[in-house]
C-alpha cells in the first residue's frame, strides 16, 4: 500500500516540476512597448531564481517520499536537529532574498523617479466605465476643473470661465501618445477607484478619488494597444476598456491638431 | 482548578444543553467545524458559478435561468450588475466563514484543552457564546443574498467609495450593510474565541507540560489568537467607520467631488486610502491565521506518519513567532500600487521579502523531517504532504509580489488569485482535510474509510493544482480579477482555453468533495471502531478514550514527562512514547522478551 502512495506521490511532483518548467519556458508576458524592460528583466531573472528553488524543494520532497517510504523491518532515523545545517539553509535563503530584494527597490526608484522634462503631460480621469483623457492644449496647461460643473456633456466639469480650458482636448476611451518621448500621466477618478493598467507598458497606477498620481514612462514601440481596468469600480468594471495609440511624433502632431479642441456648451 | 475537575463528571443529560447550547468544548468545536463545512458547500458554489461564466462568458445557459431566475435574464446570461456578488461573498465567506474558522475556532477548540491536558476551555460559557455569536453571523452573512439588491458585491476587501455609496453598484445598498453587521458578529465571536484560547494555553496547561513541550498546533493556535486579538479592532473601527458613512452622513473614506451617475455626493473630506490601511492591517495577519495552523497540523501529522521527530521543534516555534510578529508589517504590499507613497511601498517590499526566511524555513524543516523517516501513506499523510507541496509551489510566487516592480504588472490580476489560493487556501483547505482524518477518531471514535479518503485526496490534490495553477500564466498575461468577461478584451480572447480548462478542473474539484462528505456521513455511523490511539500517536488526546468522555480524562489529567515528537527513540521497544508515559515506565528493546 505505502509503495502504491508512495509511487504516486513522488510521481505525481516530479510530473508538477517537468509541466510546471515546461510551461513557464513560454513568455507569457504581452509584448513590451515601454521603456521598462528592466521590469521584464526582473521577472526572468525572480523566476530562474524560485524556479530552481522550485525544482529543488519538490525534487526533494518526491525523492525522500518515495526513498522513505515504510518498508518491512526498516526504522526510522531518530534526530532532533542539526544546527550547522539549518545555519547554512537560513543564511543562503537570506542572502538569495537580500539580492533580489536589493535589485527590486532600485528599479522602483527608478520607476517612480521625478518625470523628465519636456515630458508629455496627459491627464487620465476614471469614471464609471470609462477613461477621460485630457491633452492641456497648445498653451500645455490644463483648464479649471470643478465637481459641480459635471454633467452628461462635461464629463470632467470643465470650468468654461477659466481662458485656460479652451484650447484642453478631451477625448474618451483613447489615449494617443508619441514614440520615443517620455509621457507623464496624471491620474485621477471622479467616482470610485479605479486602476489604469496598460499590459503592454507594464504600466498599473489606481486612480483614487481625491487624489492625483503622477507617473511616468516612455513608448518604445508604435502601434494599438489595450487600456484596462485593474480595480473592481463596478458592474460595468469589465467593459471600461480603451485604446492606447503610439504614434510617431508627426503622426501624433497630427492627431492632436484633428481633434477639436474644448469648447464646453 | 479544584473547581473545573469536580465538575468534569457530570455531562448534562438533556439534548438541547448537551449537543446545542452546550459548553463542552469538543461539542463547541464541532458544531464551529461543522457550519463552517455548511458555509464552504455555499461558498464553493458560488466559485462553480464564477468559473461557469468566466470559461463560457457568452453562451446562454437557459437551465441556470431556471434554478437562478435573478441571476440570469430568460436567455439564460448572467446579469452581469450580480457577478461582483459571486467573487465577493465567494472570498468573505471562504475567507472568514470557512477557513478562519474550520481550523481556528473547530480544530482549535476541539483539540487545545485535550492536547494540553485540561478537561475544558477556560471560559466555557464564553465559548458557547462565541459559537452562537458566529452562527448569528452566518444567518446575516446568508440573508444578505435575499435583500433587494443583492448580496454585498464591492469585493472582500470592500474598498470605499464602492462599499461606502449605495448608489456606486447595486450590491452597495443593504447587501454591504448586512456584510458590515455579519462582519461585526464574526470578530466578536473571534475575539472572545481568541481571549478563551490565549488564556488556556497560559494557564490550564497540566503538570509538566511546558511551553516548548507544547506539539506545533497548540503553538499555532496560541499565535494565531493573539494575532486575531491585535489585529481585528483595526477592522472593527474600520467596518464601524464605514457603516457610518453609509448611513449617518460621516465621511471618513469619501473624499470631495465625489460624482456617482452625474449626481455629486454629499461628502467632504475622507480618504479611500484609510480603510485600504485599516483593512490590510488587519488583512494580512488574517492570512497566517489561516496558514499557521494548517503549519501546525502539518508538522505534527508528519512526524506521527514519519514515525520521526520533527526536525528542529525549536525552529519551528520560532519561525512561528517570527512570522507572527512581521505579519503585522507587510500589509502595505496589497497597496504597491494604490497611490500610497513610494517610500512606504520599498519598507514594505522589504519586510515582506524577510518573512519568506522563517516560511522557507519551515520547508526546511519538513523535508528534513522526511528524510530517513519510515513514511506511512495513511489519508491524513497524504494531506498533510499536500500542504507541503502547496506551500512550496504558492509561496515562492510570493517572491514575485513581494518585488515592489513585478507587482505593478501582476496586481489585482489572475497571478495573484493563483498565488493566494496555492498558498493560502490550499494550504488551509487541505490543513482542515489533514485534521479530519486525522482527528476524525477522536472526535467520533471511528474511523474514516482510508480507501475513499485516498481517492478524495488524489481527486482534490490533482484538480487543484489543475485549477490554480494555470492562473499564474493568465495573470502574467494580465488578465484581471473580478471582470465579468474576459473576452472583452483582444489581449485574453487566446486565453479562453486556459479557462475552460481551469472550469473543468474546478467542476471535477467540486464534485470530488461529494465523496468526501458521504465519507464522513458514512464513517460517522458504520466506520471502523477506533481505539483511544489508532495512529500510535505521542499527544495528550490520544491518552484518553475516542470519543473522550466530557472532561476529557475520566482519571486523573495527564501528567507530562516529555515533549509530543519522540518517535523511534533508539533501545525503546515501540516507536513512540506518548507524552505521558514516565521515563521508568518506558519500556526498553531488552525489556521486551
Amino acid at each position: 500500500m505505502s509503495r502504491i502512495q508512495a509511487l504516486l506521490f513522488a510521481g505525481f511532483t516530479v510530473l508538477l516540476v517537468v509541466v510546471a518548467v515546461w510551461a513557464f519556458r513560454k513568455p507569457w508576458l504581452p509584448d513590451l512597448a515601454a521603456d521598462r524592460s528592466a521590469l521584464d528583466h526582473r521577472i526572468y531573472v525572480t523566476m530562474i531564481v524560485t524556479g530552481i528553488a522550485f525544482v529543488l524543494t519538490q525534487g526533494l520532497l518526491a525523492v525522500f517520499t518515495w526513498r522513505f517510504r515504510a518498508r518491512e523491518g526498516q526504522t526510522a532515523a531518530y534526530w532532533h536537529d542539526n544546527p550547522r545545517l539549518e545555519f547554512i539553509w537560513t543564511a543562503v535563503t537570506a542572502v538569495v532574498l537580500t539580492v533580489l530584494v536589493l535589485g527590486a527597490l532600485r528599479l522602483w526608484a527608478q520607476i517612480y523617479s521625478p518625470p523628465p522634462a519636456g515630458a508629455l503631460i496627459v491627464e487620465v480621469t476614471g469614471q464609471q466605465f470609462a477613461w477621460n483623457i485630457r491633452y492641456p492644449g497648445p498653451d500645455g496647461v490644463f483648464g479649471r476643473t470643478d465637481p459641480r460643473l459635471i454633467t452628461v456633456d462635461n464629463p470632467l466639469g470643465i470650468d468654461d470661465q477659466d481662458p485656460r480650458s479652451a484650447d484642453d482636448i478631451f477625448v474618451v476611451n483613447q489615449l494617443y501618445l508619441p514614440v520615443g518621448r517620455p509621457v507623464q500621466l496624471r491620474i485621477r477618478s471622479r467616482d470610485v477607484i479605479h486602476s489604469l493598467f496598460l499590459p503592454n507598458f507594464r504600466v498599473k497606477q489606481d486612480a483614487v478619488p481625491g487624489m492625483t498620481i503622477d507617473i511616468w514612462f516612455t513608448p518604445t514601440q508604435t502601434g494599438t494597444y489595450e487600456l484596462a481596468c485593474a480595480e473592481h469600480c463596478g458592474l460595468g468594471h469589465y467593459r471600461m476598456r480603451g485604446f492606447v495609440f503610439v504614434q510617431t511624433p508627426e503622426e501624433f502632431a497630427e492627431t492632436l491638431a484633428s481633434l477639436p479642441p474644448w469648447r464646453g456648451e | 482548578m479544584h473547581h473545573v475537575h469536580e465538575e468534569n463528571h457530570e455531562a448534562p443529560q438533556s439534548f438541547l444543553r448537551r449537543y446545542i447550547f452546550s459548553t463542552d468544548h469538543k461539542v463547541i468545536g464541532i458544531q464551529y467545524y461543522l457550519t463552517a463545512l455548511f458555509m464552504m458547500l455555499v461558498a464553493g458554489l458560488l466559485a462553480i458559478l464564477i468559473r461557469i461564466q468566466l470559461a463560457w462568458p457568452q453562451t446562454p445557459q437557459p437551465w441556470l435561468h431556471k434554478i437562478l431566475p435573478g441571476l440570469y435574464d430568460p436567455n439564460g446570461i448572467m446579469r452581469p450588475e450580480y457577478y461582483p456578488m459571486l467573487f465577493t461573498m465567494h472570498g468573505t465567506l471562504m475567507v472568514f466563514f470557512v477557513l478562519s474558522t474550520a481550523p481556528v475556532s473547530g480544530f482549535g477548540n476541539f483539540l487545545i484543552p485535550l492536547q494540553i491536558g485540561a478537561r475544558d476551555m477556560a471560559f466555557p460559557f464564553l465559548n458557547m457564546m462565541s459559537y452562537w455569536t458566529f452562527f448569528v453571523g452566518c444567518l446575516v452573512m446568508l440573508a444578505s443574498f435575499f435583500v433587494a439588491g443583492g448580496a454585498a458585491a464591492s469585493g472582500w476587501t470592500a474598498y470605499p467609495p464602492l462599499s461606502a455609496l449605495p448608489e456606486s453598484i447595486p450590491g452597495s445598498q443593504w447587501g454591504q450593510t448586512l456584510w458590515i453587521i455579519g462582519m461585526v458578529f464574526f470578530i466578536a465571536s473571534f475575539t472572545m474565541g481568541g481571549l478563551n484560547f490565549v488564556t488556556t494555553v497560559l494557564n490550564l496547561r497540566t503538570r509538566g507540560m511546558s511551553m516548548f513541550r507544547l506539539p506545533l498546533t497548540i503553538w499555532a493556535m496560541f499565535c494565531v489568537s493573539i494575532l486575531g486579538l491585535l489585529s481585528f479592532p483595526a477592522l472593527t473601527a474600520g467596518v464601524i467607520m464605514l457603516l457610518f458613512d453609509r448611513h449617518f452622513g460621516t465621511s471618513f473614506f469619501v473624499p470631495s467631488g465625489v460624482v456617482i451617475a452625474d449626481k455629486l455626493m454629499p461628502h467632504q473630506g475622507g480618504s479611500p486610502l484609510l480603510w485600504q490601511h485599516l483593512f490590510w492591517f488587519l488583512g494580512h495577519p488574517e492570512v497566517y491565521i489561516l496558514m499557521l495552523p494548517a503549519m501546525g497540523f502539518a508538522s505534527d501529522i508528519i512526524s506521527v506518519f514519519a514515525r520521526k521527530p520533527i526536525f528542529s521543534y525549536r525552529a519551528m516555534v520560532f519561525a512561528i513567532l517570527v512570522i507572527s510578529v512581521l505579519s503585522f508589517l507587510v500589509w502595505g504590499h496589497h497597496m504597491f500600487v494604490s497611490g500610497m507613497s513610494p517610500y512606504l511601498g520599498m519598507a514594505f517590499a522589504v519586510f515582506t521579502l524577510l518573512i519568506a526566511v522563517p516560511s522557507a524555513i519551515k520547508v526546511f524543516n519538513w523535508l528534513a523531517t522526511l528524510w530517513r523517516a519510515k513514511i506511512h501513506f495513511t489519508t491524513p499523510m497524504l494531506f498533510a504532504l499536500g500542504i507541503v507541496s502547496l506551500f512550496i509551489s504558492g509561496g515562492l510566487s510570493g517572491i514575485w509580489l513581494g518585488q515592489a516592480p513585478i507587482d505593478i504588472q501582476v496586481h489585482d490580476t489572475y497571478f495573484v488569485v493563483a498565488h493566494f489560493h496555492l498558498i493560502m487556501a490550499g494550504a488551509a483547505l487541505f490543513g482542515v482535510f489533514a485534521a479530519t482524518y486525522y482527528w476524525f477518531p477522536k472526535m467520533f471514535g471511528r474511523m474514516m474509510n482510508e480507501t475513499l479518503g485516498k481517492l478524495h485526496f488524489w481527486l482534490t490534490f490533482v484538480t487543484y493544482y489543475l485549477t490554480f495553477f494555470p492562473m499564474h500564466f493568465l495573470g502574467l498575461r494580465g488578465m484581471m480579477r473580478r471582470i465579468y468577461d474576459p473576452t472583452q478584451y483582444d489581449l485574453f480572447k487566446p486565453l479562453q482555453p486556459i479557462n475552460e480548462l481551469i472550469s473543468h478542473s474546478a467542476f471535477l474539484l467540486g464534485a470530488a468533495q461529494l465523496i468526501f462528505v458521504f465519507n464522513f456521513v458514512w464513517s460517522i455511523f458504520r466506520g471502523k471502531k477506533a481505539g483511544p490511539n489508532p495512529w500510535r500517536a505521542n499527544t495528550l488526546e490520544w491518552t484518553t478514550e475516542s470519543p473522550a468522555p466530557h472532561g476529557n480524562w475520566r482519571g486523573p489529567l495527564p501528567v507530562v514527562y516529555r515533549g509530543p515528537y519522540e518517535y523511534s527513540v533508539p533501545g525503546v521497544a515501540e516507536d513512540y512514547i506518548p507524552q505521558n508515559v514516565a521515563p521508568a515506565e518506558v519500556k526498553t528493546v531488552g525489556a521486551r522478551g
